[in-house]
This record gives C-alpha cells, structure tokens and sequence, in this order.
C-alpha cells in the first residue's frame, strides 16, 4: 500500500498538474494547446478538452493500480474502532451516523441528513467532529484549528470522513429532502450559491450557475443541475496531486469561497452544510463511485 | 461601512423595496436566514475581511431579482455606476497592449492568501477568448479575438471599453464581470492597456 502510494505521488509528481481554478497561468499543455490552435473559436465548449480527457485516462489507470485514498480509509478504520479521547471510548460504539449505532454502510450516500440530537442538518465530516466533541470529548476548538490536510499532516476527521465514505461506493447518493428540517437546510443553500458578494461580486452560481462554461481550460459544473452537482461531489474525499494531500469537502468549499474572494467560511459551519445539501440532494440518484483522486 | 457600501444606497433601498413588491422573486424568508447565517459563519482572513459577506446596493438588488431587476431599475442604477467612472485627466484611453497582455494573464488578487496591497491581475483570460497565441481561455464571458478589428478604434469605443473596464455594471446591472476600475483593482494605467490590448490595431487581438 505504503509503495503504490509513494509510486502514486511520483507519477502525480511527473505529471505536474496544474491547479484546478487558474487564477494564474496554468502551465503549458502541448496536447491541448495543439488542439485549441485549430479552431477559430471556442465552437463547442462542453466537449471535454484533451487535457482532461489525458487526466481521466490516468486518473482510470492510477485508481486500478491502487487508489492512495485506501490508505487513509484504513486509517480511517483504526480511527473509528479504537477507545480514544479524553472519555476513551470509540466512536464505532457511540456515533450514530444516521442509520443506527454501529451502522457506516450506506451513511455517507444520505448525509447531509438531520440529527436529532444534535437538532442540526450535518455532512458527513461535521457529524464525525460532532461525534468526536460530543462523545469521545475532543475539544471543537483543538480539531477546528488545522482541519484540513498539509504537506505531511492528515487531520484524524479526514481519514475518519474517508473510511466512511468509502462504505458507500458504488451505493447511489440520497439525501432524504422529504425531511422538512433537510428540505429547509436545502433551500438556504441553494441562496448562499445565489449570494453575490465581495470585491468581484462572484457568488458561486457566477461560475457553477450554468452548463458548459469553463475557467481557463477548466469545465465548470453546474450544481444546480443533477449532472454538474454529480461532477461536484464525486472524487471527494479525494486524494489532490496538487499538493499531494487528502481533502474533504469541507475543504473544497472554503477554497471556492476562497477564489470567490470572500472571507473564510467556518469549519463544519452550518454555511458549508447548506451547501453541501443544495449539492448533494441535487447529485440524488447518481452512484457514488467513493473516495477518489481529484487534480 | 466603507465607500463601496455608500454606493447609491437610498436609490438601492429604492430598488429593493419596488422588487420586494413584486411577485416570482426568490424566497425572502430563505434569504434572509441565508444571511443572519453566513454572517455568524464567516471570519476575516488574510485581506479577506469578514464584510465582504455584506451586499452593496448594487448587489443586493441582483441578489433579490435573480439578476433581472426591473428595467427602469435597472437603467437607473446603470446610470449611477456610470457616473462612478473616472477617465484619465490626459483625455488618453490607450496605453500600451504587451502590458495589456501581461496583465490579462494575471488571476491574482483579492483572495485571503494575495499579500494585502499586491497588485491584482487582469483576470481577463480566466473568462474570455482575447490574442489567438493563448489557447487557455475560459469562457464565462464572450470571446474578444478580434474585438478592434470588428468594432473599430475608434474615440466612442475607446471610451465604452475603458467605462466597461473601469465598471461593467454601467451597462448590465448585474453583469457577472467585476467593476475593476471601481473597486480599485485595476489603475487608469492597466486600464488603458488593456483598452490597448483590445483596440490598438498593433495587438495580436486584431491580427
């Protein structure tokens, strides 16, 4: 596992992808450049370019040879299972994820979802920081401090957040929207992706509000639609070759907000749940395919 | 409150209370929980400060119409994003094209992790189609190949691509492109670049 990991993140290395959104100039690409220079215009936007189509084919390749995700899955595993924190007790017998004590198959597919004990609609990440504070006896502030993976740091919510998405590959995504409190957390998310604000007036639907447009070279989703939402979600949690790092979710909103040059959104806020729902119940019915490889 | 917030608040307030007023806009009750939320949710970061999350006048009435205000709104308030543009006192709208370029290319700017004070890019080629040699466009606006060569350069065009650079929403209201000039991003200098880089017959663009 150790080995296909390290030989994963030198071919990551060797194909030195570019960031997802350019803001600056995005390296060169021959393949695409080549292509791009015989047409006149942009004629069909929503044909994928060569370069995606070249990251798509690897992409199939790298997950075959084995998925760098799997390793943080397993830690993931450990996590769940142990007696850990200050009340020393695991979260497998004490985390109810939305199906039942014990139950993680199939959770990560209906979540966003309401707890009621919690009195909250919470993704998959927040629950599992919830869990954590709320059970085990974390402190929210400690696990709030670095919540997202760098260099050589993978927070212990990522790998949990992994493991359990993980137990609902190949299962189709189902948020229960017929849930009046899901339903209401929906309809707030889908007005913060309407929200324009800040220097540039971006909200998120300035860039994911219609099909076929792109940034740069790169296709942008449209999350209001079940296609583009289920482009959005699936890969996630996903192992980025850009940093070589595993990422959440909740990650990948605050760096939008980031490039919508907003201030930063709170770590397993009810902000970053809204949006995952209007997301998610929008990818509803599409197959998850699990934790995946993202550039 | 800063002066972008000042913007003709009372014509906003106007405008807002005239769409409030009319049926088939988005659900107001959902926005404003929306809003009372991400104002408890966001926090400054970086240059990024936690106000950014509060609507202008300008954005709160596209914010409430779906980005379809009314059209006398609409030309109203156009009219007052017009009035907010500055022309160089020199009377010269066209500067320098490979500057242009340069600054075209550019996507920096603005975000929590731009050093405060760094100069912003252009971010043109983020969302169009502008000199043939860059095949990494986007296309969130139109293309622009061509631009001068099809529209002319002329004094009037000079002055409507210098005005849609300096504020964009002086002719769309709720246009998707930043108000560069406007919010400070971009100085009478760059702006003229890129009118160049648009315009000048010499540019790649209208090759």
């Amino acid at each position: 596992m150790r080995q296909t990991l390290i030989a994963a993140t030198a071919i990551a290395l060797a194909f030195a992808m570019q960031p997802v959104v350019a803001q600056d100039k995005p390296a060169a690409k021959p393949a695409a450049k080549m292509a791009a220079k015989k047409m006149a215009k942009p004629a069909v936007v929503e044909e994928k370019d060569a370069a995606t189509l070249e990251f798509e084919k690897f992409r199939a390749k790298m997950i075959e040879d084995g998925n760098p995700a799997e390793l943080f899955e397993a830690q993931g595993e450990e996590l769940w299972k142990t007696k850990r924190g200050p009340n020393n007790v695991s979260l497998a017998e004490t985390c109810d994820l939305g199906l039942g004590l014990g139950v993680v198959k199939g959770t990560y597919v209906q979540m966003p979802r309401y707890f009621a004990d919690a009195g909250k609609v919470m993704d998959a990440e927040r629950r599992i920081v919830w869990c954590m504070v709320e059970k085990q006896g974390f402190k929210a502030a400690d696990l709030a401090k670095k919540p997202f993976a760098a260099e050589t740091y993978t927070p212990e919510q990522t790998s949990l957040v992994t493991y359990v998405a993980g137990l609902s590959r190949d299962m189709k995504f189902a948020v229960p929207l017929k849930d009046p409190h899901v339903k209401e957390v929906y309809e707030i998310g889908k007005e913060v992706a309407n929200h324009r604000a800040g220097p540039y007036d971006f909200s998120c639907n300035t860039c994911h509000g219609v099909d076929g447009k792109r940034i740069r070279m790169q296709q942008l989703p449209n999350i209001s639609s079940k296609a583009g939402a289920t482009t959005a979600v699936l890969g996630w949690p996903g192992y980025r070759m850009t940093g070589n790092r595993m990422l959440t979710l909740q990650w990948r909103m605050g760096d939008c907000f980031r490039q919508q040059r907003f201030p930063q959104p709170g770590y397993a806020s009810d902000t970053v749940t809204s949006l995952l729902t209007f997301m998610t119940a929008n990818a509803n019915g599409s197959t998850y395919t699990g934790p995946g490889i993202k550039r | 409150m800063n002066k972008r917030h000042q913007f003709s608040i009372l014509a906003a307030i106007a405008a807002t209370a005239a769409i409030a007023a009319a049926p088939a806009f988005a659900d107001s009750s959902h926005r404003a929980k929306a809003m009372t939320m991400m104002k408890a949710d966001f926090t400054t970061k970086g240059q990024a400060t936690a106000d950014r999350i509060y609507e202008d006048g300008l954005q709160a009435v596209c914010n409430r119409s779906g980005n379809h205000p009314p059209e006398k709104i609409a030309k109203q308030l156009e009219g007052d994003q017009m009035a907010t543009v500055k022309y160089p006192a020199d009377g010269k709208l066209m500067g320098d094209w490979k500057a242009g370029e340069k600054l075209a290319q550019s996507g920096r700017g603005f975000t929590w992790n731009d050093a405060p004070g760094s100069p912003a890019g252009g971010n043109c080629y983020n969302c169009h189609q502008i000199a043939p040699s860059e095949s990494s466009f986007g296309t969130v606006g139109p293309s622009l190949f061509n631009f001068g060569k099809l529209r002319g350069n002329t004094a009037e065009n000079q002055k409507y691509v210098y005005s849609k650079i300096y504020n964009a929403k002086s002719y769309n209201l709720c246009s998707e492109m930043p108000r560069f000039g406007h919010v400070g991003a971009l100085g009478e200098k760059q702006i003229k670049d890129l009118v160049a880089l648009l315009l000048d017959p010499e540019s790649p663009v209208n090759k």
